[in-house]
């Protein structure tokens, strides 16, 4: 029987597998081309994100609003005032006329910060009394008022330096035994942005490749082609791969995306490897692609699928690193944390992008990545079900 | 006819042998014991009431369902452990339309020859278009087509990688006369070029172009064999009845013993009853009295169907 051995030699063997791991991948992105919503999101989603993040957030505020309640005429007040200014965290837009006045402005949320200067206060430092500053921060907000109230801590040391001279130079801070040097390395400036789009750009990714990935087997179950496509000689570890890889595509243009508003937009420096960085971005994009097709293998509907990534993406964005500084949280989130890839992907990218970090400075998070991809891909092949039971 | 050439055929020409396939979904069994053999180059139809086990047995067949119980072969495969190369030897066309809507015609045909890892993928899918008659439509998307148009695409994308048996579910429901004897003729060429093909119906005329035939309901097998033997084994006796008030006759005729089925054929009215004698005694006055004409006909294939329905719906009742 000449037909029988012919569809046998086509198909079977290594070339055969490729031909169906082709087959797959051109027929997704067909489909992926002609669904204009998806397109659009695929465009959209990182941009938006992108912008809203990236100059929304910033945990390290200036020109915060400030009162002041001035009770004393003298120089040593203006000079405070004008010292505070000039750290660029306070904005003095408001003098309350007194101390209820000065409550209830911080009450209100009008302003940040309150400032009472007392009177007699230039008096009474000059005796030598010690007399007090009363700084009322508005602290319902830490991260906003954390670093304004560090840096007026600073002032104390040379604030009056010109107004104590002469006699009153005894009164002047004495200077500690010891100079503290402290080097702010990567982001001496402590840009929020610098830290923020380097880690949106682990966020978007990982929410768009879920999503995409997700829906690509329930789909096929929902709209009847699943019977077709599994009454056909091709392989479980076939279909996972032609489908993951037109992503993979579509998540390096979004990486493209994201890499040129970061630098052009933004002005985040590439201080490490870009090939290293793209080569690593395409192995976490591979990474969410494949715990996405997990998903679809589980979900029974694409309604489910969207809840189990979304469930996924919850975690991802709170325990890693993202949102939160990474060690400020208890040792079982930070272990929680591990598992997670965005956890890694954050500390390539920035370490690449902000430090300069290169491949040995990372290996440990690439082979947790890689594990990751390896185990959620075991997962999917072996969750697919070839059969309609 | 065909009933001879099956017992003529040798064991090897057996494309399907089961025996005892059983399957349940949690409830009661959809299939239940199933026996069949089919041979090759026939054309086997596979009959039945909605929910009989049709679909189920199908995809026993190709290797979508693990049987609960029984044992077999396709195409010499077994259907438990080989189902990666049953796979790439059976077609099968699913009942509902099941390629891609939001690709073209041209790239269904495409991707199903390059899961097959045909030589030319183009040109196959291109001689595919050609074959059935869609050139003016193959850049079309296939959810955009006509249900004859769908069904012919569909067995199309089915016979591309020339497989040896195909398995057709319902494959005429929903297309008109005209789609439905095309889609016949061509199902006949196939099986002359020595296709084995086993098509699920609802249609009596369609199961009248089938060389064999097997009704089954409630997961059993009721009647096989050609048509001819079908009927025959039925042993119906039938009368043909014409003339006014056909329906009140039919109501009252309905109450006889041994009256087994009466069905309205147009301005005929079908009285059938498995024993002949008794339905001559029952009917022997109004026969002789009318005012209605009564001829002795032969039982058709649906009379026999529907008094096998009737008869197994009494064994569950």
């Amino acid at each position: 029987m000449s037909v029988e051995s012919d569809v046998d030699r086509r198909t079977r063997g290594f070339r055969a597998s490729f031909s169906r791991l082709r087959a797959t991948f051109i027929k997704e992105f067909l489909q992926l081309r002609r669904d204009r919503i998806t397109f659009a999101t695929m465009i959209f989603i990182p941009l938006m994100q992108l912008l809203l993040f990236g100059t929304a957030i910033n945990t390290n505020p200036r020109h915060l609003p400030t009162a002041v309640l001035i009770q004393d005429d003298s120089s040593f007040a203006r000079s405070f005032l004008a010292a505070m200014r000039a750290t660029d965290y306070f904005d003095i837009s408001t003098s309350a006329s007194s101390e209820e006045d000065l409550d209830h402005l911080i009450l209100s949320g009008k302003v940040q910060f309150g400032v009472q200067i007392p009177a007699h206060f230039g008096r009474d430092l000059i005796r030598g009394d010690r007399p007090a500053i009363l700084v009322i921060a508005d602290a319902t907000d830490p991260t906003a008022t954390g670093s304004a109230v560090a840096a007026l801590n600073g002032l104390s040391q040379t604030v009056f330096s010109r107004e104590l001279t002469g006699a009153a130079a005894s009164l002047a801070p004495k200077k500690p035994p010891y100079d503290l040097r402290v080097h702010l390395r990567y982001n001496p400036a402590i840009e929020t942005r610098l830290n923020i789009v380097p880690g949106l750009m682990g966020t978007i990714l990982t929410l768009t490749m879920l999503i995409f990935t997700g829906l690509s087997v329930t789909r096929e179950i929902e709209r009847g082609t699943m019977e077709s496509l599994l009454a056909m000689p091709i392989r479980p570890v076939e279909i996972m791969l032609g489908k993951i890889a037109p992503y993979v595509v579509v998540g390096g243009l979004q990486m493209t995306l994201i890499l040129s508003a970061a630098r052009l937009l933004f002005g985040v420096p590439i201080e490490g490897s870009l090939p290293l960085l793209i080569a690593l971005t395409l192995l976490f994009i591979v990474a969410n692609l494949s715990v996405g097709y997990t998903f679809s293998t589980i979900a029974t509907n694409q309604l489910q699928a969207m809840q189990m990534s979304f469930f996924f993406f919850l975690p991802n964005m709170l325990l890693s690193g993202f949102m939160f500084p990474f060690r400020g949280m208890p040792q079982w989130a930070q272990n929680f944390g591990e598992v997670l890839p965005l956890t890694h992907y954050l500390r390539i990218v920035r370490g690449i992008m902000l430090k300069g970090a290169t491949f040995v400075d990372l290996q440990l998070d690439v082979l947790a990545l890689a594990l990751f991809t390896l185990a959620a891909m075991a997962l999917a092949v072996a969750r697919f079900r070839q059969t309609l039971d | 006819m065909s009933a001879q050439a099956v017992a003529t055929e040798p064991e090897s020409d057996i494309v399907i042998d089961v025996e005892g396939l059983t399957k349940s979904f949690g409830g009661p069994p959809v299939v239940k014991n199933l026996t069949m053999q089919v041979h090759k180059g026939l054309i086997y139809g596979f009959l039945g009431p909605n929910g009989s086990g049709k679909t189920t047995t199908l995809r026993m067949l190709c290797g979508l369902l693990t049987p609960d119980s029984g044992r077999g072969t396709c195409l010499g495969y077994d259907i438990r452990t080989q189902t990666a190369d049953i796979k790439r030897h059976v077609g099968y066309m699913t009942q509902r339309f099941s390629l891609y809507q939001d690709l073209s015609i041209r790239e269904n045909l495409e991707f199903v020859a390059r899961i097959y890892n045909l030589d030319h993928p183009r040109q196959a899918a291109q001689d595919a278009i050609v074959r059935l008659g869609l050139e003016n439509r193959a850049d079309q998307l296939a959810g955009d087509l006509s249900g004859g148009w769908k069904q012919r695409l569909a067995l199309g994308a089915c016979i591309l990688p020339q497989p040896e048996l195909l398995l057709l579910d319902e494959p005429t429901a929903g297309v008109d006369p005209k789609a439905r004897r095309d889609f016949w003729d061509e199902i006949h060429k196939l099986a002359h070029e020595g296709l084995t093909v086993l098509v699920s119906t609802h249609y009596m005329d369609e199961a009248e172009r089938c060389h064999e035939i097997t009704y089954i309901a409630y997961g059993e097998i009721l009647a096989h064999g050609s048509v001819a033997q079908v009927v025959a084994d039925a042993h119906l006796s039938t009368y043909t009845v014409t003339g006014p008030d056909l329906s009140d006759l039919a109501e009252y005729l309905k109450t006889l013993d041994g009256v087994d089925m009466v069905a309205p054929f147009g301005v005929e009215l079908h009285v059938s009853g498995r024993d002949g004698a008794k339905l001559d005694t029952a009917t022997a006055t109004l026969r002789a009295e009318g005012p209605q004409v009564w001829t002795q006909g032969e039982p058709t294939l649906e009379d026999v169907f529907i008094d096998l329905m009737s008869k197994t719906k009494d064994n569950y009742a």
